[in-house]
């Protein structure tokens, strides 16, 4: 259910590392607890991030949520694919990533929760 | 589940969109037994009916309905109601589940002027079932023998569903057509099933409390709690149409024939997003960079696919087409006025 490749925060976020940048995206657990997403704001290409930062948020038909950024780091792209089609945070919440960042404290990454400690977490 | 009214209701089952897009192209079940039921009987029922309501009560004929509101003297809302006409000297009256003790005692202590209206409150004794869209004829006519053909819009009919002792209205909470059922609670569970099942073919689906909300803002029909309280006048909330202007008196007259007369100061309005924002119940509403007013409901809604939702303004600005913001979250978002309803069923 939860990738061994992602890490998690207690926030519900993930963040997947690929060589010099990093995914962001919703849980599993987060999309069904928000329900069908219709909207998702982005923040601006080129935004410093710090670790815990809003960098945007996402309303579901029912409720409005914050996204916090799980490293700091510069916003390098956003998922501009969620403006028409915000569903996919539903359908493929471990594929559709929010925004891309160039993370600046790789310490930032040890303090995340790995799978199964999130599922543990989300019990 | 969450808690609503103090019941545990369900806010989905398969989704909000999926189960709002089946309402609009099937139907949908709602378990709507949250609602309470308070009734008056007696020889004085229709005059204390007359003056706890603003709408004209003794237009009713036996089995027929109308939607109303209880009023203060104030012309406010002590809830909004449907008034339904079971005998000459009968009524039910259909009320918001988190209401139900404010609006018995509230009507306890207007009718003591009344020699023979006792109002009991009978929430217990109804289950209601809601079921909503353009095949809910079809399949409740499955499961009785009344001829729901003959049963007008906003008129009632007795009989049996699933062999179960019924009271089948044809209201709605949707802009759909569609049935609201009474079923004493003991077999709402029965007919609950016996209907999921007659529907299964028609797509007939559970729907929740989220895709009720989204359903009935698209209808433009209003919430009591967001769209009008005890602060906000029938006229206010755009609802002059459920005044009985003819009738001698009831609470809240005097207010309203003043306002009817000289014009409300503020008015509920649609509004629909231009920039890509939700505006949600209590954001601000902005016109030429001054707060003028507050949005009472908001959504993405499922079918219309745009943001909608409804707003008090000043009846000066209220005309469709002008242009105003919404504060989403410190950020000024644009929007404008629209016509309500936003969405209206085709007729067949």
């Amino acid at each position: 259910m939860y990738p061994a490749d992602l890490k998690y925060t207690k926030d519900h976020e993930w963040i997947r590392v690929t060589a010099d940048t990093a995914d962001v995206g919703i849980t599993d657990y987060a999309q069904q607890q928000l329900g069908d997403v219709v909207f998702v704001e982005l923040p601006q290409v080129g935004r410093i991030l710090a670790q815990g930062d809003v960098f945007g948020t996402i309303e579901s038909v029912k409720a409005v949520s914050e996204l916090f950024a799980p490293v700091a780091g510069e916003v390098v792209a956003v998922n501009d694919a969620l403006t028409s089609a915000p569903e996919q945070v539903n359908s493929d919440p471990h594929g559709a990533w929010i925004i891309r960042v160039r993370p600046s404290h790789a310490a930032d990454l040890d303090g995340l929760l790995d799978a199964a400690a999130y599922q543990q977490q989300i019990g | 589940m969450v808690p609503f009214g103090g019941w545990d209701m369900p806010v989905e089952y398969s989704g909000i969109t999926a189960e709002h897009l089946a309402v609009r192209s099937r139907a949908g079940l709602f378990d709507v037994s949250h609602m309470g039921e308070i009734e008056i009987a007696g020889s004085d029922a229709l005059a204390a009916v007359q003056q706890i309501s603003s709408n004209d009560a003794s237009r009713l004929a036996i089995g027929q309905t109308q939607y109303s509101a209880l009023t203060t003297p104030a012309g406010t809302f002590v809830d909004d109601l449907l008034v339904y006409r079971l005998a000459d000297d009968h009524f039910l009256l259909v009320v918001n589940a988190s209401n139900i003790e404010k609006d018995y005692e509230w009507i306890r202590s207007q009718l003591r002027d009344f020699d023979d209206a006792p109002a009991v409150n009978t929430s217990s004794r109804y289950a209601l079932l809601a079921l909503q869209g353009p095949a809910a004829l079809g399949v409740l006519q499955s499961l009785t023998a009344v001829p729901l053909e003959e049963i007008k819009y906003y008129w009632f009919a007795t009989g049996e569903v699933d062999g179960v002792r019924v009271t089948i209205s044809r209201t709605g909470y949707t802009g759909e057509d569609g049935f609201e059922v009474f079923v004493p609670p003991g077999q709402a569970a029965q007919v609950w099933k016996a209907i999921l099942r007659a529907g299964a073919e028609a797509g007939v689906v559970p729907a929740g409390l989220g895709a009720r909300d989204t359903l009935r803002l698209e209808a433009s029909m209003r919430l009591f709690g967001n769209d009008m309280d005890e602060t906000t006048t029938v006229l206010e909330a755009g609802l002059g149409w459920i005044v009985g202007w003819k009738k001698d008196t009831f609470n809240g007259a005097e207010v309203l024939r003043a306002q009817k007369a000289s014009g409300v100061g503020r008015t509920l309005v649609g509004i629909e997003m231009v920039d890509r924002a939700i505006a949600r119940h209590g954001y601000p509403v902005v016109i030429d960079g001054h707060t003028v007013g507050t949005v009472t409901s908001g959504t993405q809604t499922p079918f219309l696919k745009k943001a909608i939702g409804m707003a008090y303004v000043p009846a000066a600005a209220a005309e469709p087409g002008r242009q105003i913001h919404v504060e989403v979250r410190g950020r000024l978002a644009a929007a404008r006025i629209v016509a309500m309803p936003f969405y209206k069923r085709p007729r067949s």
